[in-house]
């Protein structure tokens, strides 16, 4: 009898009996201006007209904070030559939620060529935010030519190696991770063994019921690996974090919003607040995506996310720059 | 006379030929010497064209980026590295040994190349 169980139930480790195969997987497009709750690992979509039956103390949590993601600045090709203005308008957005954000994670691309000046623009524009605290993760754009340095100097006070940390809010555990150093030919983004194994200590005394928020640039799920949306050793850092009973991983990387659920574990990718990028396989390379100008600000957005004390839940609403 | 004239074309012709000949012979070893073939790669939609690129010794490749996002050119076996190419921007390597060079751009690694050095 326990030989036919461990059969069936092979890959158990939650010892919840259920099988990681058996668990639901779905791969939406979430569109912008879909409302995810995720509640003892079931995702429910609302869409946001449904919004204000949500929008009570308790659906919108006792912690709220914003994702932004790919601000490129520095970017002034057909796509969007304003991406300042758009940065500022996604400052004006955040600054107009109904339910104030603690702090903001940006994560990454924040700059498109690692200028100096391009981080100072950046950096100037949020501090008209109304939440102050910022956490960074790089995005390869922000670590060309010098390995990192100057992100790491700017954005990377107190992080391990190449700009890796982890911090505590409400008794949720935030990691951010980096994966996009040391890329190799041919292949995805990387976090890499030293990450892996820092991952694997960080989260050890974590107890199992601490809901965990993972955030880095290039998503940790196989979005499209034939352009690169993806991250080779991801499964690694997700087998580690296997335990929790609340996963939500924030990514940036691919300029459009997308989910997907896979058991305990909520993927979630943010808009851009620069350009847009094709769907996945639907243009000849993944750059940037040129809409008419008056469209420009509906593929555009930021990234509102609740966290319910107790209720197991996180729910994760993209808005548009429109 | 018909026979002189004949004499005098058939030589003029044996001297122009020859003529010719010598001036070939001249031509092409004194211009690999002073000048290095160019070949172009250009990158366009998140790849390199030609793919595969075969040159002789002594050819300076140049990568022309013609993408609205930066992309580097770098040597798998750390052979050559450019800084950040952004658009337009050209980044130039000799090859003066033979081998074959596999490349690809540091920031979309799904990005390869090689050239074939003979």
């Amino acid at each position: 009898m326990a030989g036919r169980l461990k059969d069936e139930i092979s890959h158990d480790h939650n010892h919840d009996g259920i099988d990681r195969r058996g668990f639901l997987k779905c791969m939406a497009w979430a569109g912008t201006g879909a409302l995810g709750v995720m509640s003892g690992g079931v995702l429910k979509s609302y869409s946001l007209s449904r919004l204000p039956e949500l929008s009570t103390k308790a659906a919108l949590g006792e912690l709220s904070f914003v994702q932004i993601s790919d601000s490129h600045m520095g970017f002034n090709k057909p796509a969007n030559q304003d991406v300042r203005g758009t940065l500022k308008a996604a400052v004006d957005k955040i600054n107009a939620l109904s339910a104030a954000p603690e702090f903001m994670l940006h994560t990454g691309d924040i700059s498109h060529l690692s200028k100096p000046e391009e981080f100072d623009t950046v950096d100037q524009i949020l501090k008209s935010a109304k939440p102050k605290d910022v956490f960074y993760v790089p995005g390869e754009h922000d670590v060309l030519n010098d390995d990192g340095k100057q992100f790491l100097e700017r954005y990377g006070k107190g992080s391990k190696g190449a700009g890796w940390y982890s911090f505590d809010k409400k008794g949720a555990h935030f990691i951010g991770l980096v994966n996009v150093m040391n890329l190799k030919a041919g292949g995805l983004g990387t976090l890499g063994h030293d990450q892996l194994e820092w991952l694997e200590d960080d989260v050890k005394h974590l107890k199992h019921s601490t809901p965990i928020v993972v955030f880095a640039h290039i998503p940790l799920w196989s979005v499209y690996p034939e352009w690169g949306w993806g991250t080779e050793d991801s499964a690694q850092a997700l087998a580690y974090l296997k335990k929790f009973g609340s996963v939500t991983v924030l990514n940036g990387h691919i300029h459009q919003t997308m989910q997907k659920v896979e058991g305990h574990v909520t993927f979630h990718t943010a808009a851009s607040t620069a350009f847009p990028q094709p769907q996945p396989g639907k243009a000849d390379s993944p750059g940037p995506m040129k809409v008419p100008a008056e469209q420009l600000k509906s593929v555009l957005g930021i990234t509102d996310v609740h966290y319910v004390q107790g209720q197991h839940a996180l729910a994760v609403v993209d808005s548009t720059l429109a | 006379m018909r026979r002189s004239v004949f004499i005098a074309v058939l030589t003029a012709a044996l001297v122009l030929g020859m003529g010719t000949v010598a001036v070939s012979q001249k031509k092409f070893p004194a211009g690999a010497q002073q000048k290095p073939e160019t070949t172009e790669v250009k990158i366009d939609n998140f790849s390199f064209g030609p793919g595969t690129l075969t040159v002789p010794v002594g050819t300076s490749v140049t990568w022309t980026n013609r993408d609205d996002i930066p992309h580097t050119v770098v040597s798998t076996e750390g052979v050559f590295k450019s800084k950040v190419l952004d658009t337009d921007e050209k980044f130039s390597f000799t090859f003066s040994k033979p081998g074959t060079y596999p490349y690809f751009c540091s920031i979309h690694p799904k990005m390869t190349g090689k050239v074939i050095v003979e």
